[in-house]
């Protein structure tokens, strides 16, 4: 019997799917780069074939002058500097140099190992904090601009664009569009140390009528917490966590004010129900070995059960 | 030839003595259905279970060759029908567990007993 590996709703994603504009141009370049490279292996494995086996007549025109000249010089020249031209035009599109009008902004700062996802108005004014998971509209350029708090993280999320990097110290810009609703999962591209391999990431993207019910939804708690909220505030978790509308205001963790709405736990890896959830809270160092949160080992299965429901309430 | 049609006679004569404990035949099917379905759900995350690699959790006990427990939870007869109960609804099968009622369809959790009841590894 084969093991497998739990695979939440496509994650790992796929790499070869593009489903936006500022994908497709990258995936174009990787296959044709993908196809060109066997191309030039096979002429090399020829021409080595000839130099050791061919007949003498053949390996005296294979060291000629003009063989010299034409596979040693033209073709090298030709084939490069078209690539390079034609790679630069197709993703000169991509480029964030230039952002499209009136395109939606969301700042998302790389931690180790999960994502901190602030949303902004016009102005670049914060608007919304999460974590983990981003919303877009469908059919509209959203421009991410891209941060670290510790390490260099790379953000990705194959599907809707291009890789970049998370850098301490520095705001990069990347643009990513969905053609279609859909969840497009993510994953961190640059090793950043114990469970990097562990840090996923969600973009749900919505029609636009969908997108303003979402974004309508995203109020502070208003549900009595009752027992759970108590054990919450009582075991240490609002240090590390916000829960807007509670007095939770740790900031060393994601924001849990709608962690039971999110498609998944864990930073992407895990899928969100009571299940998981209680896993998470009880051990997530099981799951997750090496990640910042603690395992808790002092809860009786009544209270993991009342904690386990006020979170999933908090959609 | 005439030694394995011996050999065959002799099991289908051993197959007429009463069963100790009724095993209904697995489905492979269902079994396989079990197995991505508690892939899917995340059970992995509180439970290390034959077949899936990541996760293993530790808050529930490792679930290798469960199919030859007599008792569920230490309480309930292992029994397709009451495991397909205890996976959905922990809570109301077996009061003061730590494991919570996880929605799933009937049909999963039908597959999911078949599967567990298959591990004998
Ligand atoms: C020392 C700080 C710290 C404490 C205390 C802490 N957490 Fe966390 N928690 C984190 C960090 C950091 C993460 C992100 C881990 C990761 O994915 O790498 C996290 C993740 C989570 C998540 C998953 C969020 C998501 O979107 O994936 C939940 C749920 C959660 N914590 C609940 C709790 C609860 C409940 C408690 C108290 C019993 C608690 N935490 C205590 C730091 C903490
Ligand atoms: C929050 C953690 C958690 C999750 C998630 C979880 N379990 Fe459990 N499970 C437990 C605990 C704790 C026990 C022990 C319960 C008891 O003895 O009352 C248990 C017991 C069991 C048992 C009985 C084991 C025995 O030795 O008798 C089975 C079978 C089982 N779980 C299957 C599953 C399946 C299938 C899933 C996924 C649908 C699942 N569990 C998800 C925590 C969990
Ligand atoms: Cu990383």
């Amino acid at each position: 019997m084969t093991e497998r590996t739990l695979s939440s709703e496509g994650w790992p994603p796929a790499v070869l799917d593009p489903a936006g504009p500022y994908s497709e141009p990258v995936t174009l370049l990787a296959w044709v780069l993908l196809a060109g490279g066997p191309v030039i292996l096979a002429i090399v494995l020829g021409a080595l074939w000839i130099a050791l086996r061919g007949s003498p007549r053949l390996k005296t025109r294979l060291g000629g002058e003009k063989a010299i000249w034409i596979l040693g010089f033209a073709f090298p020249s030709v084939v490069l500097t078209g690539l390079l031209v034609w790679g630069l035009m197709l993703t000169s599109s991509l480029s964030a140099a230039r952002v499209p009008e009136g395109a939606m902004r969301v700042k998302v700062i790389g931690e180790m190992w999960w994502w901190r996802v602030h949303y902004q108005d016009g102005q670049g004014r914060e608007t919304l904090r999460d974590a983990n998971e981003l919303h877009i509209p469908i059919g509209q350029p959203v421009l991410l601009e891209l941060e670290a708090a510790d390490v260099i993280h790379s953000f990705w999320v194959p599907r809707l664009g291009g890789k970049m990097d998370m850098i301490p110290g520095r705001t990069n810009r990347l643009l990513i569009e969905a053609d279609a609703p859909g969840i497009y999962k993510g994953q961190c591209a640059e090793y950043c140390g114990g469970p990097h391999a562990l840090m996923g990431f969600v973009v749900v993207a919505h029609t636009p009528a969908d997108f303003a019910r979402w974004q309508a939804s995203r109020l502070p708690s208003q549900g009595a917490g009752g027992e759970g909220l108590a054990l919450f505030l009582s075991s240490g978790c609002a240090a590390c966590h916000t829960i807007r509308g509670t007095p939770a205001r740790g900031r060393a963790g994601p924001d849990l004010t709608h962690v039971g709405s999110r498609r998944t736990l864990g930073a992407g890896i895990l899928p969100n129900n009571p299940g998981t959830m209680a896993g998470w809270v009880a051990d997530s160092q099981a799951i997750k070995p090496a990640n910042r949160m603690p395992a808790y080992h002092q809860f009786s299965g009544e209270e993991l059960q009342a904690l386990t429901a006020y979170l999933v309430s908090l959609k | 030839m005439k030694g394995g049609a011996a050999i065959s006679v002799l099991m289908l004569l051993g197959a007429c003595a009463p069963a100790p404990v009724e095993t209904a035949p697995a489905d492979p099917a269902a079994v396989a259905r079990g197995r991505d379905a508690a892939s899917r759900l995340g059970c992995g995350a509180c439970h290390a279970m034959p077949g899936i690699a990541w996760p293993k959790g530790r808050v529930g006990p490792p679930l290798s060759g469960f199919g030859a427990r007599p008792l569920i939870a230490g309480e309930l007869p292992n029994r397709a029908p009451l495991l397909a109960a205890f996976v959905t609804d922990a809570p109301a099968m077996a009061p003061g567990s730590a494991m919570p009622a996880i929605p799933m369809k009937k049909a999963e959790a039908d597959d999911i007993a078949a599967w567990l009841l298959s591990l004998d590894d």
